[in-house]
């Protein structure tokens, strides 16, 4: 039962997120019990969790989005969120979206743009936000994180309204954002794939605290045919509660 | 929807039907339709407007009103209508003329138009600051939006015999009854407005670190611009209703003024000289809020599809 595991969810050194014992409730419904996660300065970790059991709950905690919390927590003070829809302000050119919250001046202009070229999209800066596709728009919503160099980045289902095939290509564009910016990321997702391909730990969220928490162990380029990938996936899928094959 | 794309809807609806009606209809529609399969051409369905014709849309829009004076003119000069209560078009035109030949429809519509304007600048002013107070404040809403609540659900005109005591009757309380029209439309749906604001991009911008003055700028008023422009349309059509009520005040010049002569003269003609002129003033107003929000939120032109 995993309550009565150990904290999977702690680890030494250096940290750039330390969240102990974290407790939180919607009136009477407890949904984080105790949750302890630690994660280290540039470390890439996925956390999944069936529908309901919290993801969205602790990663807006992460993101001070929510301050009605018990528990000690400590995040940086740069960070970034990407929701699940990209949530861009309509009546904002593409760059000054990117560039919200930044002080206007011309280097951060240049920043914006240097950013848009990062995720393919330097020649729509100046376009409305609603002419872009879905998978654009999330695109922007990555370089719109990524300009303000965040030392945490909390991802909140990024991809999910996005069709397979862009899917496969955010993979890879935020790979390479990350491994550009290096920055920890918290990635909430209901995609095993997904974790394991991107993740250097995966993490499993069970009745309000990390039930499992293990590392990818499966060497770069990460195929869904190694056997290691295989190995991990039942194992995070039979502590999902899904039966694999 | 063209008047064109109107009909093939309805023959469309009117298809549906037929085909509810079971076999005998499934048998009739085999004979015009080769697949036999019931299909039906998505264009027809008329869900999505049929493309522009050639014809520009403000002049097929034009033809209904058009048809309507050739009606009034015909009717008029069959001797249908009687002259001395419904002037035909013609003659309404040639009255307008003579009055426009004098100088006198001019200096009317302006004295009219000058407290429209007025009263609007003065309306405007005051519902968008008290709009701005009290959506963006906690305080201002307190001290500000019941009362505006209560003032809304007064009717306007009730309060003139109250303007009348406190400013005497020139042109203050004429002015003042369109600006309080005008100020209760423009508040009501600007207030509202920023109060309704997505909460996800106002939630986004904070995660951003955006402060309190980029969020006003860059988030809330753009995002309530929509609302204060149906608060200016609004407005505008109630300026113009104010203003009415307004020149039955003793007004020595405006619409009002000869609209209450013309009663008293029996000039049925003026008075439809005056009904088309409120028309073209009420539709000129329209025709300005339209072009504000196509100019104002060019943004959201991309998802309105036009
Ligand atoms: N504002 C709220 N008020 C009341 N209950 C809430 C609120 N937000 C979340 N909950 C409840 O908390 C629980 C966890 O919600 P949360 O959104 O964190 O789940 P999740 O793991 O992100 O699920 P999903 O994978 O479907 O996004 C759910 O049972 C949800 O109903
Ligand atoms: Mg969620």
């Amino acid at each position: 039962m995993a309550l009565e595991q150990p904290d999977f969810g702690t680890v030494g050194g250096p940290l750039a997120v330390q969240a102990l014992d974290v407790r939180k409730a919607f009136r009477d419904h407890a949904v984080l019990r105790d949750l302890s996660l630690e994660m280290r300065p540039s470390e890439f970790v996925a956390l999944l969790g069936r529908s309901g059991s919290g993801k969205s709950t602790f990663l807006r905690v992460l993101g001070a989005l929510d301050a009605e919390v018990e528990g000690h927590i400590r995040v940086p003070r740069r960070r970034a969120v990407v929701f699940q829809d990209p949530r861009l302000m309509p009546w904002l050119s593409v760059l000054r979206n990117v560039t919200l919250g930044l002080p206007q001046t011309q280097e951060t202009r240049q920043r914006g743009l240097a950013t848009l070229a990062e995720v393919g999209l330097h020649d729509r800066a100046q376009a409305w936000p609603r002419t872009l596709s879905g998978g654009e728009a999330q695109r922007v919503a990555l370089a719109r994180a990524m300009v303000r160099e965040p030392q945490l980045l909390l991802l909140d289902e990024p991809f999910g309204a996005l069709d397979a095939l862009t899917r496969i290509r955010m993979h890879a564009l935020l790979k390479d954002l990350y491994q550009r910016h290096r920055p920890a990321v918290l990635l909430v997702t209901h995609d095993v794939d997904e974790a394991i391909l991107l993740a250097d730990r995966v993490l499993v969220l069970t009745e309000g605290r990390i039930s499992l928490s293990a590392p990818v162990e499966v060497p770069a380029p990460r195929s869904r045919s190694d056997p290691r990938f295989a190995a991990l996936r039942r194992r995070l899928l039979s502590e999902l509660g899904v039966d694999a094959d | 929807m063209t008047p064109a794309s109107a009909s093939l809807a309805s023959t469309a609806s009117v298809d549906a039907l037929a085909a509810c009606e079971g076999d005998l209809a499934w048998e009739a529609d085999r004979s015009t339709d080769p697949t036999g399969l019931g299909l039906v051409d998505p264009r027809t369905q008329g869900i999505v407007p049929a493309a522009a014709s050639r014809v520009p849309r403000w002049l097929q829009r034009l033809l209904g009103p058009v048809a309507l004076i050739v009606a009034w003119q015909v009717l008029s000069m069959a001797e249908i209508f009687d002259a001395r209560t419904t002037p035909g078009p013609a003659t309404v035109l040639n009255t307008a003329f003579v009055m426009l030949g004098s100088g006198e429809l001019q200096a009317h519509v302006l004295a009219s138009l000058g407290r429209v304007l007025h009263g609007l600048a003065v309306g405007v002013a005051l519902g968008v600051a008290g709009a701005l107070v009290s959506g963006l404040t906690r305080w201002g809403e307190n001290l500000i939006d019941a009362n505006m609540e209560i003032l809304h659900a007064v009717p306007n005109f009730a309060f003139l015999p109250v303007l009348i005591a406190w400013f005497g009757i020139g042109e203050e309380p004429k002015v003042a009854l369109i600006s309080l029209s005008v100020c209760i439309a423009v508040y009501i749906n600007t207030y509202s407005a920023i109060r309704n604001v997505d909460a996800s991009l106002v939630e986004a911008a904070r995660t951003f670190g955006v402060g309190r003055r980029e969020l006003i700028t860059a988030v809330i008023l753009p995002g309530a611009l929509p609302g204060f422009l149906v608060g200016l349309r609004l407005a505008l059509t109630a300026a113009w209703l104010a203003l009415i009520f307004a020149e039955t005040i003793n007004a020595p010049a405006g619409l009002g003024r000869m609209m209450s002569d013309a009663r008293e003269y029996f000039r049925v003609d003026v008075i439809f000289v005056l009904l088309g002129i409120y028309a073209l003033l009420g539709l000129f107003s329209l025709a300005l809020a339209r072009f504000l929000e196509a100019r104002l939120l060019s943004w959201r032109r991309a998802f309105d599809g036009a």
